[in-house]
């Protein structure tokens, strides 16, 4: 499977990193060309080594979507930390491409559950 | 009539105020305390403080009756999002939507979110306007028809110079629908003969211009501005 990924924060490097050691076919968008180093966190060499892409860009340029290979997507991640952003890149990317899954994950459901994840692990 | 403003800028304050002057109940949304505070002190109880793109915010703001919605922040995303609530969920009939990068203004159309206005969009077809390409210049862009309307003007030596309407050689899908000359207009018969420094209307279909700008300019491609 393509997966691509919009937003290379937390969530998105984390959904990115697994599904690239699941065998997955991984390409993450973020605007930041920095932020390819949270994609390098916890994995030997580089990302790009290990067999992921990266291009900097924001989500709703075509012209970056379609570098990061949007035309072969099977699934879209809308990862970004914004939420109407996120809702919004998520209807663009299904637009564009007829029948693509979308996911969007919303800032408060992440927030809870990463409050939920520490509360139970009792870290912070 | 009573509509809400999403954001309170420049744009957003000013369309409020003006809205109120004319008549109209208006309420206008503003997230950012410092901002809000500003103009709550001369719009008062039309000015609410929240964000926009949050339902209980719109509600409280009483979207549920309003007859128009205009997204005028500063984030393209947030306007596109609050027009598609206000359509979708509240049903509100009229949504107006401002494009900051007129880049994004393709996705405002992929979504439905009309009409999407863009104030740089605005200049830049003002400037067209004012300076023409190959002195022709766009009159009239009806997109959703997918038809203009251009005024070329004859240059000496063009292949119009000289031809009745019928010999101009125009593309199919295109039509001269008059004829400026010496301060008046007619509508041009088949054989009305085009004579040079003419100012001829053209109704066509979107991306002739070339084509069509071609049977107008002088052979030679030297530069033949207005």
């Amino acid at each position: 499977m393509f997966v691509m990924i919009v937003g290379c924060g937390r969530v998105g490097s984390a959904i990115a990193r697994r599904m690239l050691e699941e065998g997955h076919e991984v390409s993450v968008l973020d605007e930041d060309p920095e932020a390819i180093a949270q994609l390098e966190k916890g994995i030997e060499g580089t990302w790009v080594d290990a067999g992921g892409s990266f291009t900097v860009g924001t989500a709703l340029e075509m012209d970056a979507l379609e570098e990061a290979g949007i035309e072969r997507a099977d699934a879209f991640v809308a990862s970004t930390d914004g939420d109407n952003t996120n809702l919004v890149i998520a209807q663009i990317a299904q637009r564009q491409q007829q029948g693509l899954r979308t996911v969007c994950p919303t800032k408060i459901a992440i927030e809870m559950l990463d409050e939920a994840v520490r509360e139970g692990l009792g870290v912070g | 009539m009573y509509v809400l403003v999403v954001g309170a800028g420049k744009v957003g304050w000013n369309l409020t105020r003006e809205l109120i002057q004319r008549g109209n109940e208006v309420t206008v949304v503003e997230h950012d305390p410092g901002r809000y505070a500003t103009v709550e002190e001369e719009l008062e109880h039309s000015a609410q403080y929240g964000d926009g793109s949050e339902l209980w915010v719109l509600e409280r703001a009483g979207i549920e009756r309003a007859d128009m919605v205009i997204a005028v922040t500063g984030d393209d995303e947030d306007n596109i999002l609050i027009c598609q609530v206000a359509r979708e969920k509240y049903g509100v009939e009229r949504v107006i939507a401002r494009c900051n990068n007129p880049r994004n203004l393709q996705h405002f159309e992929l979504l439905g979110i009309k009409p999407a206005v863009s104030a740089t969009d605005l200049i830049l077809r003002l400037i067209e306007h004012e300076v023409p390409r190959y002195g022709l210049l766009h009159l009239l862009d009806l997109p959703q028809e997918r038809l203009e309307i251009i005024e070329v003007e004859v240059a000496r030596g063009s292949p119009a110079d000289g031809a009745p309407i019928r010999d101009l050689g125009l593309p199919d899908g295109s039509l001269a629908i008059s004829i400026l000359r010496d301060g008046t207009g007619f509508v041009p018969l088949a054989d009305s003969v085009v004579q040079p420094g003419d100012e001829v209307l053209v109704v066509l279909d979107m991306g002739l211009e070339d084509k069509v700008s071609d049977r107008f300019k002088a052979p030679e491609g030297g530069a033949a501005a207005a």
